[in-house]
């Protein structure tokens, strides 16, 4: 029997909480039981049982006491990527092996103050680099979703697989994520939930271990769009740790869920219908675009002449900006060290820790990274790109300054895949999956993936909406318009369930 | 621009990532793939470009220079993988 607690949205949690009809600590438990029976999964790779308890009780005193924000008592799963004091984290890397922060990540602090509770922490890619979860040091995540009358097990998408299955199998109500070029976003569509990238700088990056600094950005993974509105508004805000982190009120973004858009310009880019796209793919979309001019928006064609361009300049920036970043493990402050030989010094030290340290993705990504940023190379990779970068960013602006909205498109090319389908696959066909979110990172934009219906085989497709910087609110309000109309109810067969 | 066997060799050391000599002709075949997937950046006209240095519009915030945290090396050194007498310890770096 699946428990009927952890399958609670985080908005209907909360009010009955608020009416005492259930306690945090029941609802902690039911996800705690909830994680322990799926295993097969592999989505928390810690559970902390304890401090959950903990923390549901004293959730239930502030209840009591009328003393509580929209997360108190709402049980939650935090992505491996985040440090959370005295809590193993390891960014799914046998480099942070057994590492335990003397800190805490500001949103994961945030979530705490507000009375959010802590049931552990989740599977993702190593350093959040990959699409699949198969570049866990912990092992893939499996998605719940299995195709129909198939049990070969899928992808539950990436880096933030353990967050998507988590949040889709209702071993919690929400869970945070990460997004550095749709890493919150592709999972989110491969297991048919929420998910959310904000714009840059909205949420506070410091504590959450490092991989492309000035794309990567915290967001919410949830059942719904009101979730993640209710989410969104506890992770976000300034913080003085983080020189990033934009300066500018944090509003009510659930209050702007009126379902009302009419009159809303919503573009259409035709850079993103793509050769060989699949043809349900292109359909959903094509719903979708209608489902917004039913709610009385106005749905016009743009142009994005860059996109193109958008994944090679991500993969210049991001393995640059990772090559230095990651260049602090070096087996002397914390993490793995490998056991050296006669003779050897710090060099030797150095290469031997990260040949054992990182996976074969992080040490390719570091590698092209520094080659990018090498003498000579510099100009003609990093720089170039860097120019590019702008130049897709002005493809958005100029689309927002002509009065649109939001931007829909598909949120990925193609529903989940098995696991090991691409094991033998050039790198480069992995990077495709974030075809269609890499360019949101890129401009600092918010998006969101919305699951929006089911392919052929069952498993679910996601639409994409993309925002203007700091209008979170607008565009859940569209996405919340697009979840109404989907009416998307399908779930997951319960099939991990010992 | 092709990655032959000795930039490999030389990227790799760059990156502090030991490589075996066996493995080097993979790497560099997936450097060449991953390369050649961003050649394509070079049919973009990028004349009068600025590269981006901040995504949104801002001014990276200053503050006085002054100590605001500190004084727990136990915390520091806790998580380390040999550390001795308050200190991180390396293998011999000076002969």
């Amino acid at each position: 029997m699946m428990s009927e607690l952890s399958r609670l949205t985080i908005a209907e949690a909360r009010d009955r909480l608020r009416k005492a009809e259930i306690t945090a600590v029941e609802l902690a438990e039911a996800c705690l039981s909830e994680i322990e029976a799926a295993e097969p999964l592999n989505a928390f790779v810690t559970t902390t049982a304890e401090k959950a308890l903990d923390q549901a009780r004293a959730a239930d005193a502030r209840l009591r006491a009328g003393d509580a924000p929209a997360m108190c008592g709402i049980p939650v799963g935090v992505k491996d990527l985040f440090c959370t004091e005295g809590v193993r984290s390891q960014a799914a890397s046998f480099i942070l092996n057994g590492f335990l922060p003397p800190y805490e990540s500001t949103v994961t602090r945030q979530l705490w103050e507000s009375g959010a509770v802590m049931l552990g922490k989740l599977n993702m890619d190593e350093f959040a680099m990959g699409s699949s979860n198969e570049t866990s040091v912990y092992g893939p995540a499996v998605n719940p979703w299995r195709r129909q009358g198939d049990d070969t097990a899928l992808t539950p998408g990436g880096s933030s697989g353990g967050s998507a299955a988590a949040v889709a199998a209702g071993l919690c109500l929400a869970a945070t994520g990460t997004d550095t070029g749709g890493s919150i976003r592709q999972p989110a569509a491969f297991t048919g939930i929420v998910g959310l990238k904000p714009t840059y700088g909205r949420c506070s990056r410091w504590g959450i271990i490092a991989f492309a600094s000035s794309l990567d950005q915290a967001g919410p993974m949830t059942r719904t769009v009101r979730d993640a509105a209710i989410m969104l508004g506890a992770m976000a805000g300034h913080d003085p740790m983080d020189s990033t982190s934009a300066d500018v009120p944090v509003p009510d973004f659930e209050a702007a869920l009126t379902g009302d858009i009419r009159g809303k310009r919503i573009g259409i880019p035709r850079e993103y219908r793509m050769d060989g796209m699949p043809a349900e793919i292109e359909a959903l979309w094509q719903k979708g675009a209608e489902m917004l001019r039913d709610a009385g928006a106005e749905v016009v064609d743009i142009s994005l002449p860059h996109t193109k361009y958008a994944l090679p300049a991500y993969y210049v920036i991001a393995p640059a900006e990772a090559s230095s970043n990651l260049a602090r493990y070096d087996g002397v402050r914390y993490g793995h060290r490998a056991k050296l030989g006669p003779g050897d010094g710090v060099t030797e030290m150095y290469e031997k820790t990260r040949a054992e340290g990182f996976g074969a993705e992080v040490k390719r990504r570091v590698m092209i990274g520094t080659y990018v940023l090498s003498a000579g190379f510099y100009d003609a990779y990093y720089n170039r790109a860097r120019k590019v970068r702008a130049l897709i960013k002005r493809d958005f602006d100029q689309v927002f300054d002509a009065g649109i909205d939001a931007i829909l498109t598909p949120t990925t090319p193609s529903s989940a895949f098995p696991i090991g389908a691409m094991a033998d696959a050039d790198p480069v066909q992995m990077y495709l999956n974030d075809v269609f979110t890499v360019t949101v990172n890129l401009a600092g934009l918010p998006g969101i993936s919305v699951p929006a219906g089911l392919d052929a085989a069952g498993l679910p497709l996601g639409l994409q909406l993309i925002g203007r910087p700091w209008a979170e609110g607008d565009l859940l309000n569209v996405a919340g318009v697009i979840e109404k109309a989907a009416a998307f109810e399908a779930a997951p067969q319960v099939w991990w369930r010992s | 621009m092709s990655i032959d066997l000795e930039t490999a060799r030389r990227v790799a050391h760059l990156a502090r990532i030991a490589v075996d000599d066996d493995d080097l002709p993979a790497l560099a075949g997936e450097f060449n793939r991953i390369l050649g997937f961003i050649e394509q950046l070079n049919e973009v006209d990028v004349k009068g470009v600025e590269p981006m240095t901040s995504v949104t519009p801002m001014r990276l915030k200053r503050r006085p220079d002054v100590v605001t945290d500190g004084g727990y090396p136990e915390k520091i050194l806790a998580n380390a993988p040999d550390a001795r007498e308050g200190f991180f310890a390396v293998p011999k770096v000076v002969e």
